[in-house]
């Protein structure tokens, strides 16, 4: 049995959760191929032509894992933390991917506000594959120790590139945006070409955070952000916001971002699936020239 | 905090049934915000991010004509969705724009709370109690609620002069605005009911179910009047949403409307999605000829079950439409998809009936 796991938004943030997980239980699984112009191509064409261009790589992807495996593992998350909700695009994915293939889905739904943790998800679904509860429940432990470990190399790096000598750039943006090669690969590569350190707002210490602007707003992945750029602030010389079009949290909170964050230079990109590359990395040079003058002249 | 006028942005008619409702309670001048045209989404768009979605920028030209005509505390009534998160960057737009001004959240976290809008309203108008906010609310909510009933029995109706309705309606809206006596409510309710009975109808050329998202469902001027168009076509209308089922039945009902989609779909999708989905179903069933759904440019959930809807269309044989509207639409394009969806509809029953002659 070969279980396939599309390479696009929650993948980013539990993939070593997941990967971890499927390893512990000995089963076979493909992750699909990195975002190219092909899987956005048939996203394009299988989703309808306004929905977000997430969601068209998503689908993409799912079509990329076509052929490949025995079932599709697509779960489902409306709330990871208490009161607060994801975007509805995470809602239905399961649902939208029964309707639009005929391959065999495997789901799990996690739903803190109605008591479905992470927790119990990942034993539901270790049920469903037929392993004992206690084998089950020894996988998600090490899945979820694998997964601090990486996340704590990962701000350890982070705090490290802080405190070097170099120009730093926060990158706001879902962790689905940043690290997909189609939407923040590009971005990113430029910065580093020019010789600025990148600070990803994603990776952030969940003891550190502190909350002022972000109380009103029940978008956890948004929330983080703002946690994070509040944290960040005083370290780097610039912020670049990278979104996707067109995207229904960041078009609320990214404008709010904008307004309240004064007195560094920010920049907001916004991705769709129809522009070359060109426009996008000649903004980003303009602002990369403000950041190198304005460290030239002083603040 | 003399001379404080309150004011709220527009959804179809339940503006005059609110007015009342927030005099009541707060002790204090309400005053409507001036009705809905071009200039007020021009406003509103021109001070709104870019892609947010349409209601934000509705709402934004409402509170900016308002508090130029002299408003200074402002309602939000929106819950759920991304309506939760509009009032903290309504409230930072309208400070960078120089206003001075208050603005409350009626629904928190999504949420119809009732210690949430004691505490809300207590910071306005101290004097209030809760028994009189309970009597309040539940007066507006039977108001509300027989409003939309007699709304749902003129939408299905085609009368024979389109008017007629109309001025019934407007006169009902002014009859039962002002009363605070349940029984009162209830009497005027049922003479207009027999009123409306009195218009002289004729049979329907169609029958079309309206479905989507809410804002457009429920606020004419953002679909361009889509329904008085329908109506001229001689169609009757079936529309779900109203402010009854979002407050009241769209709770109750939840779980059964997932059961009865099963064979679609296994959980809930977010917003009035899951209704959605059952709604076709149901308008299937009771055998109507189309379906035409609305939703803002790039309405997350209602985007997203558009493949949903698509293969239901395809496999229960029901004609669906998808509309979505924004703020640079012209009417003209609208009419003409209208009137060939209409077009394809007729000829559609057409074939059904010489069928089923045969």
């Amino acid at each position: 049995m070969i279980i396939g796991i599309p390479r696009s938004l929650f993948y980013y943030k539990y993939g070593t959760l997941i990967k971890t997980f499927f390893n512990e239980l000995g089963i076979d699984y493909v992750i699909s191929n990195p975002s190219n112009k092909k899987i956005l191509e048939d996203g394009k064409t299988l989703a309808p032509s306004e929905s977000c261009m997430n969601l068209k790589l998503f689908l993409g992807h799912v079509k990329d894992l076509e052929n490949k495996c025995n079932f599709l593992f697509i779960p489902r998350f409306e709330s990871v933390n208490k009161g607060e909700k994801l975007c509805t695009n995470f809602y239905l994915l399961p649902d939208l991917v029964r309707n639009i293939f005929e391959e065999h889905i495997i789901d799990f739904n996690v739903n803190v506000n109605k008591g479905k943790t992470m927790k119990s998800a990942f034993i539901e679904l270790g049920l469903y594959l037929g392993f004992s509860y206690n084998k089950t429940v020894n996988a998600y432990k090490k899945a979820l120790e694998t997964d601090k470990k990486v996340k704590n190399n990962l701000l350890l790096k982070q705090t490290n590139t802080l405190n070097n000598s170099n120009k730093k750039i926060l990158i706001v943006g879902h962790s689905y945006n940043i690290y997909d090669e189609m939407i923040g690969k590009p971005i990113i590569n430029t910065l580093e070409e020019n010789n600025f350190s990148i600070i990803y707002a994603d990776i952030c210490d969940e003891k550190e955070k502190n909350d002022e602007l972000s109380s009103s707003i029940y978008f956890t992945y948004n929330k983080e952000l703002i946690r994070a750029i509040n944290y960040y602030k005083e370290y780097v010389d610039g912020i670049i916001i990278i979104s996707a079009f067109p995207c229904g949290p960041d078009s609320i909170v990214n404008d709010l971002i904008i307004r309240k964050t004064k007195d560094i230079p920010i920049i907001n990109l916004i991705i769709d699936e129809v522009s070359s590359n060109t426009g996008i990395l000649t903004r980003l040079e303009s602002f990369m020239d403000i950041i190198n003058k304005e460290s030239a002249y002083g603040k | 905090m003399e001379n404080k006028i309150i004011s709220f942005p527009h959804m179809g008619d339940y503006c005059y049934f609110i007015k009342p409702f927030l005099e009541n309670i707060t002790n204090m001048e309400v005053r409507i915000s001036p009705p809905i045209t071009k200039k007020t989404i021009e406003i509103g768009s021109k001070y709104s991010p870019d892609s947010i979605c349409l209601p934000f920028k509705y709402n934004l030209g409402n509170y900016i004509e308002a508090l130029e005509d002299g408003a200074s505390i402002l309602f939000q009534f929106g819950g759920g969705c991304r309506y939760g998160n509009y009032a903290p960057l309504q409230k930072t737009i309208l400070k960078d724009l120089g206003y001075n001004f208050e603005l409350y959240e009626f629904i928190k976290n999504g949420k119809f709370s009732f210690k949430h809008i004691y505490e809300t309203i207590r910071k306005i108008n101290p004097e209030l109690t809760k028994g009189k906010l309970l009597k309040e609310i539940i007066t507006i909510f039977i108001k509300i609620m027989l409003f939309d009933r007699s709304e749902h029995y003129t939408r299905k109706k085609v009368a024979k002069d389109n008017d007629n309705f109309k001025k019934i309606k407007y006169k009902f809206i002014n009859d039962l605005k002002d009363k605070t006596n349940i029984f009162k409510i209830v009497h005027t309710y049922f003479s207009y009911m027999r009123k409306y009975q009195k218009v002289r109808c004729k049979k329907p050329k169609l029958k079309i179910g309206i479905i989507g998202e809410l804002f457009t469902s429920m606020e004419p001027f953002s679909t361009f009047n889509l329904e008085d168009e329908l109506k001229n076509f001689d169609i009757s209308i079936k529309r779900f949403t109203d402010v009854s089922y979002l407050l009241i039945y769209k709770n109750i009902f939840h779980k059964i409307t997932k059961y009865r989609a099963r064979k679609y779909i296994k959980y809930h999708l977010g917003a009035d999605a899951t209704e959605n989905v059952y709604r076709t179903l149901k308008l299937k069933r009771k055998k109507y000829d189309g379906i035409i759904h609305t939703k803002p440019f790039g309405c997350t959930p209602e985007v997203g079950i558009m493949p949903i809807l698509s293969r239901i269309s395809n496999e229960e044989n029901i004609p669906i439409m998808f509309l979505s509207f924004d703020t640079e639409n012209e009417s003209v394009g609208i009419k003409t998809r209208l009137e060939a969806f209409i077009d394809m509809l007729s000829m559609r029953k057409e074939k059904e009936i010489e069928k089923r002659n045969e």
